[in-house]
């Protein structure tokens, strides 16, 4: 059932999706190893649910092709279906159905044998907080468990692709961080892919990201390639008897030295010099009285504003 | 899969109070319906033993009481299947099937088997009644099988229609009276187009309309003749209406 690690689970080439006139998406890419989280980030309006849609099989791509771990999903769409776990932008619950009755129809009609139903309910039941709840109707459950059951559902079968639509809308702080290590948790025996426009969100669980806008795929990497090339190019330095600016300014590798407070200052590096041992080096050999120095992330939010502003410019 | 399927559909069912109040009123309708006639037969009895070939008891009694439920299953059907499609499509609940490992015609077909097995229960109700005189005196079980077939595929037919319509819209009340009004314009055209066309001696377009009149069909088999034409007429009019259905749903995964 289950390919070997580093393997492909799901492979898309060239996905177009045409609403009339309107294309909404635009010759995606799109490919996820076992074991990988790929955040999935855009704007409303960006085909995030669109490209999902057609990975899930719900919606019939216009042009292009999809894998589920090497299955064709158009061409043999039940056999790939049952590799995939999807959990909606609204969870598709049966109001009139206890937890324990959902989750069992979920997982025959996903074809779980029938003997191994029973298990595989308590198991998702368990990984998903749901434990106690098992003879809870569904439409009387907040919000925040209808979303967990909506996830259980998801994984009720065990499978290799797990496809969250904006998982932790609508959840209570509290709610989302047991949600996110959840994620976190699918990602080490399953895909997982993600969709969101919370920032700090896929920065928190995600390997991967892939920023969509207006139907492309405007970028895509690893979150510690962005950290890598992102991060370290500028420090906060708090310095208790601080130099002038301009001795400050003098150091090797130092491009830009801008006063943030009279105690702390934000230095931005050269390229590609990382001057952050020289400065401490001087600090504490001229007695700065150095208290704070910490590297300043370019974050994912930056380089979203960034790509998403520039393509409206054009 | 198509039993899981139907299994949830009739659990959805039996959820909703209006299961229950069909039920309710279906079975206290034609039980008095049923009694009435048998209390009318038990006092014209003494004449018809006079005549030379009288009609027994199940022509008089169990023949129209089934007749009266194919009238309350014409208002009845629209109602329990309105719910199949249009209520899925409404709570956003068709993905949940739709990205399960199960072909559009395993759903559609699902629908339709739980619909009718409750169908079914009605049926099997209906006809308990008169299963009740076997003790005391003789029925004619042919005409009582007979009849009873006519009623479980007339069934089918309507079930087929209303989840057809079911299927075109995301209102459940829009879809039980637009089922209603396709069960309706099918009563009306059998009766008199199907009529006039063979009054003109045309009879292949009759023979064609024939398969749209599902209460013309029902007919033959009340009186108890098993018509082959009117058997295949009724279940040809479900498989077609069950295929609009896959088609519709299979369409709406193309356009979105």
């Amino acid at each position: 059932m289950s390919a070997e690690p580093g393997a492909a689970t799901i492979e898309a080439r060239g996905l177009t999706r045409k609403f009339g006139a309107h294309t909404a998406v635009k010759g995606i890419d799109l490919e996820l190893k076992r074991g990988e989280v790929l955040g999935f980030l855009g704007p409303n309006g960006a085909g995030k649910t669109t490209t999902m849609q057609m990975l899930t099989g719900n919606l019939a791509p216009t042009g292009g092709a999809i894998n589920i771990c090497g299955i064709d999903l158009l061409e043999a769409p039940v056999a790939a279906k049952a590799r995939i776990g999807y959990l909606p932008e609204h969870p598709p619950l049966y109001r009139e159905f206890t937890v324990d009755e959902y989750l069992l129809l979920a997982a025959k009609l996903h074809r779980v044998p029938r003997a191994r139903c029973r298990e595989a309910v308590e198991t998702s039941k368990r990984r998903c907080g749901l434990a106690n709840s098992g003879a809870k109707l569904l439409g009387t459950l907040s919000r925040g468990f209808q979303q967990r059951v909506g996830i259980a559902q998801a994984i009720v079968h065990g499978p290799d692709v797990v496809i969250l639509d904006e998982p932790t809308v609508g959840l209570d702080p509290h709610q989302i961080r047991e949600i996110r290590s959840l994620i976190r948790e699918l990602g080490g025996k399953h895909s997982v892919i993600l969709s969101t426009h919370i920032l700090p969100e896929v920065e928190a669980v995600c390997d991967r990201v892939q920023i969509l806008h207006h139907g492309n795929v405007v970028y895509g990497d690893t979150i510690a390639a962005l950290k890598r090339s992102r991060g370290g190019s500028a420090v906060l330095l708090g310095l208790q008897r601080a130099p002038s600016l301009d001795t400050l300014a003098a150091i090797p590798g130092i491009a830009q030295v801008h006063a943030v407070s009279p105690v702390l200052f934000r230095v931005d590096f050269r390229p590609h010099d990382d001057a952050t041992e020289r400065l401490a080096a001087q600090a504490a050999k001229n007695d700065w009285g150095l208290f704070q120095i910490s590297p300043v992330h370019t974050s994912l939010e930056d380089v979203f504003v960034q790509l998403t502003r520039h393509e409206e410019v054009d | 899969m198509i039993f899981t399927i139907a299994g949830k559909e009739l659990k959805a069912l039996f959820a909703s109070p209006l299961a229950w109040v069909v039920l309710t009123f279906m079975q206290v309708l034609l039980a008095y319906s049923f009694l009435r006639r048998l209390d009318d037969f038990l006092q014209i009895q003494p004449r018809l033993i006079r005549m030379a070939s009288p009609p027994g008891v199940t022509e008089l009694v169990v023949a129209p009481t089934f007749a009266t439920a194919a009238a309350i299953l014409l208002f009845a059907v629209p109602l329990l299947g309105m719910r199949l499609i249009a209520e899925e499509r409404r709570n956003q609940t068709m993905v949940f099937l739709m990205s399960a490992p199960v072909s559009v015609t395993e759903i559609v077909l699902g629908k339709f088997v739980g619909l009718f097995a409750f169908l079914m229960l009605i049926i099997g109700l209906v006809t308990a009644m008169p299963l009740a005189l076997g003790g005391g005196t003789a029925l004619d079980y042919g005409l009582l099988a007979s009849v009873a077939l006519g009623l479980s595929l007339l069934a089918a037919a309507f079930a087929a229609a209303s989840l057809y319509v079911s299927s075109l819209t995301a209102h459940p009340l829009v879809a039980a009276i637009g089922a209603f009004g396709v069960l309706l314009a099918m009563l009306l055209m059998g009766e008199t187009a199907g009529d006039s066309l063979r009054a003109r001696n045309w009879p292949v377009p009759a023979a064609l309309i024939q398969v749209f009149s599902p209460l013309k069909n029902f007919e033959p088999l009340a009186k108890g003749v098993i018509d082959t034409y009117a058997v295949i007429c009724l279940l040809l009019l479900a498989a077609t209406l069950l295929a609009l259905t896959i088609r519709e749903l299979d369409g709406r995964r193309l356009k979105g």
